[in-house]
């Protein structure tokens, strides 16, 4: 799809320069967060022995000073710091003293169930955004137009919470279709395509509860872009050459209208790694997001701060994966310039 | 259509989706068999009862983990893993003969020298209260592997009160002895001698304990296996009671708005029995070290000020009992026949008055910033509500937010005005009570001690002398003693001896017969 053969060789080293250029800066910037994370997590009032001794209904000075010696509390604030920069660099995530794993096990323990969640609630928020977006734009003005524009505003406005709530009372608890919370039924024995089908019974309402704030995003945004494209010079002459609308819509309009759904799509990827906290209450699903959750109330430092640097990498990681696509739907965009 | 169908529907297999099936089969008496689920909330860090006393932590690791000594409703000690006791008329010897065949989920037998490490050993080492019961074990002597004798430095009659599963839990000697306790690996399989073992813990998901097939009890447990969920939305826990899919809840699991509608559920019973031993005390605490809080007769006006009868049916729907001084009616040594403070308006306007503290022009005579505990949205509403009760006597009050970092780190270094407080009571005054009250306890940076700064040699010198003294009556006319000096004083305001909603499906026995409650082992109990 591109025209690189011409010169391959200086296509090849620019690539490579900006490869080794990103490198530097993903470094740096993963650096600076995870300073900036330590910074932030330490400032929050109270440690967490304390939230263990206000937990415990009894506490003394030894209880304390053991568990401040563990956490490495005792060091003054340089001294730790320095100990997690070195251990970011190499990277270790460190140990969870309070839950007695370390951070990464923890961590890959809960990635599997938030990945599955969020992918499945963005795929199915971006897929229907897109087409029910595009409808109301080529649409735009007749009724079915109104009753997306309108449908898409509630459901932007709806808190997520109370969508979710909303979702059980009707399919767990009046028709009984689907489980209301967890994300496996526990203490029966399945097959593993048994399980695999109930885990996806169990999906169902939270991925579509998750969607539903996002999917009236992509398509408020899909809508204006493709209505921005329609007036555009290109696409009268298409009509003019005499192509037919659908054609138009698909190699014209849509390929062009995508831009703004992928800046916004690329962004908000990172976000749903963490953002799905209030779903994963709701559901009681096994997620990263209640991991933070649970784990900034306790101050349990290690955690926080592994699960931080782990989502910043992805969202880093993300953005890189937004500018590639960004190339392949835009020959326009090059390599450097997205670099 | 139900589920199964709409699975089919789905093209899921409907197996999977069957409910647990229950394998109940009748046998004296009792039934055995059958999943018992319910709730975990919040999610425990770690199982070990001996390394780690958050509740939830307690309400779990009663079942894995066992103590000497069990308590009847009434506190009375009832065989544990002991089945005889004796102590000396000095009041200084206890020996406890264990039950023959008791073994950890190992296989391992438990023997006295497991007793003997675990209560002079470890748990002085890692567990905050027991440190302060059990370092006063002067000698542990293990004449037989079923017999364990404890000498004491000097008489403390409340030992005999502090044996109970989240107190004294036994650990295995042959795991931790001669490791560093809380790093030592095995505390992932948290290995009691309990009568359920861990099988499998999802971390965010749930905990399944299986029953110890070594139990040295006849025909217990009754039940297979206990399912712990962890679910953090309280309207979602609401739902799965209601639904059916857990037959118990306990603590806060329930919110207070929820019990009226959930109390109508045909399958469950609601009971407040089973937290006699804890007896939470629910009070409202004052910054002794704050002016005007330091003068006697302010902390009065508020005690006439707040409306604790309309309190207690308005944000805890009519749950607790009101407070009647710094001993719970359900522990030992209650003493009732105490100064009251009636709700009265004009009472505790007078006391202001004669302090000196006059309205000022907008009706307001002081202003106090009330912390607000971080345990959840009752004590939102009940910080409210103490806001709008001592506005009306001209006392202002400004509510502060926060997580429970925040709130521990504040109260505990004494950096607040008023707050709340909840503090167990654990049986015997001078395990729960005295330590709010001593001056020896004024302690920066710990909480649940006496963090209101009250200091009165007398009450320090009846206290000492209470916990010492070996004779019931004598300690009963030194604890009436100082309650009603502190009822006189009011160091902080006693409000409600607080209660929580247990419910239990009704096929259930043997839930919340001992004070323990919900944090017993479990063995007991079973479906009918």
């Amino acid at each position: 799809m591109t025209s690189a053969s011409i010169n391959s060789g200086g296509r090849v080293f620019a690539v490579a320069l900006a490869l080794a250029g990103w490198f530097v800066k993903f470094v740096a910037v993963v650096l600076v967060i995870a300073t900036f994370n330590f910074i932030l997590v330490h400032a929050a009032p109270g440690d967490p022995a304390q939230v263990i001794a206000g937990q415990s209904g009894a506490s003394d000075e030894k209880l304390l000073a053991q568990l401040r010696a563990e956490y490495g509390l005792d060091k003054p604030y340089p001294i730790q710091l320095a100990n997690y920069l070195k251990r970011v660099v190499t990277l270790d995530l460190g140990y969870s003293y309070r839950q007695q794993r370390t951070v990464a096990s923890l961590i890959l323990e809960r990635l599997p169930a938030t990945l599955l969640l969020t992918a499945t609630a963005f795929t199915l928020a971006l897929l229907s955004g897109i087409i029910l977006g595009t409808l109301a734009g080529v649409r735009a003005g007749k009724w079915s137009d109104t009753l997306l524009t309108i449908v898409s505003l509630l459901l932007y406005a709806t808190p997520v919470f109370w969508l979710g709530l909303m979702l059980v009372l009707l399919f767990s608890v009046q028709l009984d279709w689907l489980p209301a919370f967890g994300y496996v039924t526990i203490g029966v024995p399945m097959t593993s395509l048994q399980r695999m089908g109930d885990i996806g019974m169990h999906l169902i309402l939270p991925a579509v509860s998750l969607a539903a704030v996002y999917l009236a995003i992509y398509t408020r945004l899909m809508r204006s872009s493709v209505l921005d494209v329609t007036h555009q010079d290109f696409i009268k002459t298409a009509k003019a050459k005499g192509l037919k609308q659908g054609r138009i819509i698909i190699r014209h309009i849509l390929r062009n209208a995508m831009l703004p759904i992928v800046t916004v799509a690329g962004m908000q990827a990172g976000a749903l790694v963490g953002g799905a906290v209030v779903i994963e209450t709701v559901f009681a699903w096994p997620g990263l997001g209640r991991l933070i959750y649970d784990a900034l109330l306790q101050r349990d430092y290690p955690v926080l701060l592994g699960v931080f640097l782990v989502m910043s990498v992805i969202v880093i990681a993300l953005n890189l994966l937004t500018d590639t696509i960004y190339r392949v739907i835009d020959p326009r965009v090059s390599v450097r310039a997205a670099s | 259509m139900n589920r199964r169908e709409f699975a089919k529907l789905m093209g899921v297999s409907a197996v999977a989706l069957s409910g647990i099936p229950l394998g109940i089969t009748r046998a004296a008496g009792q039934t055995k068999g059958g999943t018992l689920n319910t709730i975990i909330q919040p999610e425990p860090p770690i199982l070990v009862t001996a390394l780690n006393q958050q509740q939830p932590t307690l309400t779990l690791g009663g079942k894995i983990y066992e103590s000497l000594l069990r308590y009847s409703p009434d506190l009375k000690p009832m065989p544990g893993i002991a089945q005889s006791w004796e102590v000396s008329p000095d009041g200084l010897t206890y020996t406890f003969k264990l039950f023959p065949g008791i073994t950890f989920h190992d296989g391992k037998p438990l023997t006295s020298e497991d007793v003997v490490f675990s209560m002079t050993k470890m748990l002085p080492e890692t567990h905050a209260r027991a440190r302060a019961i059990y370092s006063r074990i002067d000698k542990a002597e293990t004449p037989d592997p079923l017999t364990v004798i404890f000498k004491m430095k000097a008489p403390f009659a409340p030992f005999l009160t502090a044996l109970d599963c989240t107190t004294g839990p036994i650990v295995p000697k042959h795991i931790y002895d001669g490791s560093d306790f809380r790093k030592n690996p095995a505390n992932a399989q948290a290995i009691g001698s309990g009568p359920f073992k861990l099988k499998e813990w999802v971390k965010g998901s749930h905990v399944h304990l299986v029953r110890h097939e070594g139990y040295y009890r006849k025909d217990e447990p009754y039940l297979d296996e206990v399912i712990y969920r962890i679910i953090p939305d309280a309207a979602s826990r609401s739902l799965a009671l209601e639904q059916g899919k857990i037959q118990l809840t306990q603590w806060n699991d329930i919110e207070f708005y929820d019990v009226a509608r959930l109390s109508k559920l045909p399958n469950y019973e609601m009971t407040t029995k089973g937290y006699e031993y804890f007896a939470p005390h629910q009070w409202l605490e004052l910054n002794n070290r704050v002016k005007p809080m330091d003068d006697k007769r302010f902390r009065q006006a508020i005690a006439h000020a707040l409306d604790l009868k309309s309190m207690a049916q308005r944000v805890y729907f009519g749950m607790p009992k009101i407070a009647t001084g710094p001993v719970s009616s359900k522990t030992r040594f209650y003493e009732k026949d105490v100064k009251r403070y009636d709700y009265s308006l004009e009472k505790a306007k007078a006391l202001l008055d004669e302090m000196g503290l006059k309205p000022g022009a907008d009706g307001k005579r002081v202003t106090l910033k009330y912390l607000i505990p971080p345990y959840g949205e009752v004590y939102q509403r009940a910080g409210e509500f103490i806001r709008q009760t001592l506005g009306r006597v001209g006392i202002d009050i400004q509510l502060e937010n926060t997580d429970v970092g925040g709130w521990a780190d504040k109260f505990s270094n004494w950096d607040y005005e008023m707050t709340g407080n909840l503090v167990y009571q654990y049986g015997d005054p001078a395990l729960g009570v005295s330590r709010t009250y001593i001056s020896s306890n004024i302690k920066k940076g710990i909480l649940f001690s006496n963090t209101a700064g009250y200091s009165n040699p007398e009450v320090d010198k009846l206290f000492d002398e209470a916990a010492s003294a070996t004779d019931d009556t004598r300690r009963q006319e030194l604890y009436s003693k100082v309650q009603k000096i502190l009822v006189e004083d009011v160091p902080v305001i006693w409000m409600f001896e607080a209660a929580y909603p247990t419910f239990i499906d009704k096929r259930l026995k043997n839930v919340t017969s001992t004070g323990v409650g919900v944090h017993e082992s479990f063995s007991s109990v079973s479906f009918g």
